[in-house]
């Protein structure tokens, strides 16, 4: 190429530099982003790794969670996250997908976009505000209308008594659960918007022109045109459920042992290090929390990352 | 029943599903507004604005709380703001279409879906355990990290729907190509950068598990960053746990204040982003 053409005689000096700066600033910018995470994994890393150490695999296997005598075991709040991730996800999905399809397919278009913005909003509600509403309103209301119900009902040894057993407050996995599936559905519900509408009208106007119902649409066309991209919203839903950290402390009831109940009392991994980790009364507590924030950072990462990858088509 | 009747049945059963999953969906909004109004109104006055954190049993407002919080989200935007900006404009005028640009797009995206308590764990290795405090320097630290992605993700986006025209023109000009996004790319969408800046912030000013070990909180009314500091989110923590009633009614209103401030700048911001479509 011409250099006279790249840069033109009137360019006044320094100019080429200014260029330069910018344009470095601009890749520093995007590769300092890489950084962060590459930080987070290494000083989590580190920070845990005098608890991996100490307690090598027995960290994800045992349940003793005890400060006091320095022994830390994990297998409590990672089972504690997996049952209220994955019981918020059963109760989440099939509600975004309903609200999802109804402002997609059913709603008239007037009510369409006010709804949609609902639904936005109550997804930009701050965690914390979730988890007073769990504690004071959710709580109280589970207690008194289905614990206490069940547990005068049915003899405590009996199959649904040890189900359902647990302290009649309200705070135990199950409301927590709940709590996660009122956090997640706006979000999944909006993203499962975005991704039925990116099907071509052709192609559903073809189905209705053959006189599908709508919901042969959704059944044999829409949702075949999306299905991995339904999996990416999924996962991604699973994602913010794993790592929700306010509004499961709020209501999940910390206790660290393995729970034995879906109405009994647990811990989430973000709940234990929100809770301990300012408290933290020794070098080891510390480095065992950091170590479960690790663990954390692991699960999420690996079920945003597929997420991601299976989005990446959709463009969503 | 004849198959035509089967099947619109089936629809109809359907259709009677979807709207019963949206009436549940949004009666959980109102259900949360509602309790946030009836709980949070009444003890709305303008000692909230006027007095610092009470002891229990005593009068006394949030005015610790919410400079705090205004103070750290000021430092986190600021931060979030240059970083993001820059790297969103890489993305979409530099890096489209590199294998790097590529990975930095996955990463970001994989980053504002990060659990944030993961991040005050890393702004905790990083400046409070080096340094043998906790700051308001480290809170507003951690609220850049959280709101960094969002603001690269949306700078791009908005960066990658200004016309090629726009560029070629500044080009054909004679402008270098620093010149043409500085000052005719960016500032035909500043509407849009103003919305990027409004998500990051509606995303920060609720936050509270990444301040919990970064700033701590703090009972006293304290503008110093090298400081413990007080947030809105993190005195609501402390109070909404506690056995204090009047604390408890501060918890409310400090959530009412938040939950009203999110809501405001999350509407304010696609007001913005819609002008900008009409245009």
């Amino acid at each position: 190429m011409n250099t006279e053409l790249a840069s033109p005689r009137g360019a006044p000096p320094g100019h080429a530099l200014g260029e330069i700066i910018f344009r470095y600033a601009c890749a520093g910018a995007a590769t300092f982003l890489l950084a962060a995470l590459a930080g987070v994994v290494v000083s989590l890393f580190i920070g845990g790794l005098p608890a991996f150490r100490e307690f090598g695999f027995g960290f994800l296997t045992s349940t003793t969670w005890n400060p006091v005598n320095e022994v830390y075991g994990a297998a409590g709040p990672i089972v504690g996250t997996l049952i209220t991730s994955f019981l918020s996800l059963l109760v989440a999905l099939p509600l975004a997908l309903g609200v999802s399809v109804f402002l997609v397919e059913f709603c008239p278009a007037k009510l369409s976009r006010p709804i949609a913005i609902a639904v936005e909003l109550l997804a930009g509600i701050p965690s914390i505000v979730y988890g007073m509403w769990g504690l004071f309103v959710l709580a109280p209301w589970f207690a008194a209308h289905v614990q206490m119900p069940i547990a005068m009902d049915f003899a405590p040894d009996s199959l649904i008594g040890k189900i359902f057993s647990g302290t009649p407050n309200g705070a135990n996995i199950f409301t927590a659960s709940l709590i996660l599936a009122i956090m997640i559905l706006p979000y999944m519900a909006a993203v499962f918007r975005e991704l039925f509408l990116t099907v071509p009208a052709q192609v559903r106007e073809a189905a209705y022109g053959l006189g599908c119902t709508p919901f042969e649409v959704i059944k044999a066309v829409v949702i075949p045109y999306v299905r991995r991209g339904m999996i990416g919203v999924i996962m991604l839903g699973l994602g913010r459920a794993l790592g929700e950290t306010m509004a499961v402390t709020f209501i999940i009831g910390n206790s660290h042992g393995f729970p034995h109940s879906l109405f009994d009392s647990g811990s989430t991994i973000a709940s234990t290090v929100a809770n301990e980790f300012a408290e933290a009364t020794s070098d080891m507590h510390t480095s065992a929390l950091i170590a479960l924030g690790f663990l954390l950072f692991v699960i999420t990462f690996i079920v945003l990352a597929v997420a991601r990858l299976l989005l990446r088509e959709a463009k969503v | 029943m004849t198959r035509a009747q089967r099947r619109r049945a089936f629809n109809g059963v359907f259709v009677v599903l979807c709207s019963i999953a949206t009436l549940i969906a949004l009666s959980a909004l109102v259900m949360i507004l509602w309790t946030l109004l009836s709980k949070g109104l009444g003890g709305l006055d303008f000692m909230i604005f006027t007095h610092d954190q009470p002891a229990p049993g005593s009068p006394g407002g949030l005015r610790n709380a919410i400079v705090g919080s205004l103070i750290m989200c000021a430092v986190g935007m600021a931060i979030a703001l240059v970083i993001g900006i820059l790297a969103g404009t890489w993305l979409a005028e530099y890096g489209a279409g590199t294998k790097y640009g590529h990975v930095v797009r996955f990463f970001n995206d994989v980053l504002i879906s990060a659990p944030s308590i993961l991040i005050g764990l890393f702004v905790y290795e990083l400046l409070v355990a080096p340094f043998h405090g906790f700051s308001g320097y480290a809170g507003g630290v951690a609220l850049a990290f959280l709101a960094t992605p969002i603001v690269v993700r949306t700078t791009e986006d908005i960066l990658t729907l200004q016309p090629g025209a726009l560029r070629e023109a500044g080009m054909a000009l004679g402008a270098s190509r620093s010149f043409v996004i500085r000052k005719i790319i960016w500032k035909s969408a500043r509407t849009g950068l103003l919305t990027a800046g409004l998500l990051g912030f509606a995303r920060i000013s609720g936050e509270t598990a990444p301040l919990l070990f970064t700033s701590l909180g703090n009972q006293f009314y304290n503008h110093n960053l090298s400081q413990p500091m007080a947030s809105l989110p993190t005195t609501i923590f402390q109070f909404a746990l506690s056995a204090y009633d009047d604390w408890q009614r501060l918890a409310w209103v400090g959530a009412l204040l938040i939950a009203a401030a999110v809501l405001f700048i999350n509407i304010v911001g696609r007001v913005l982003a819609r002008e900008k479509k009409h245009a």
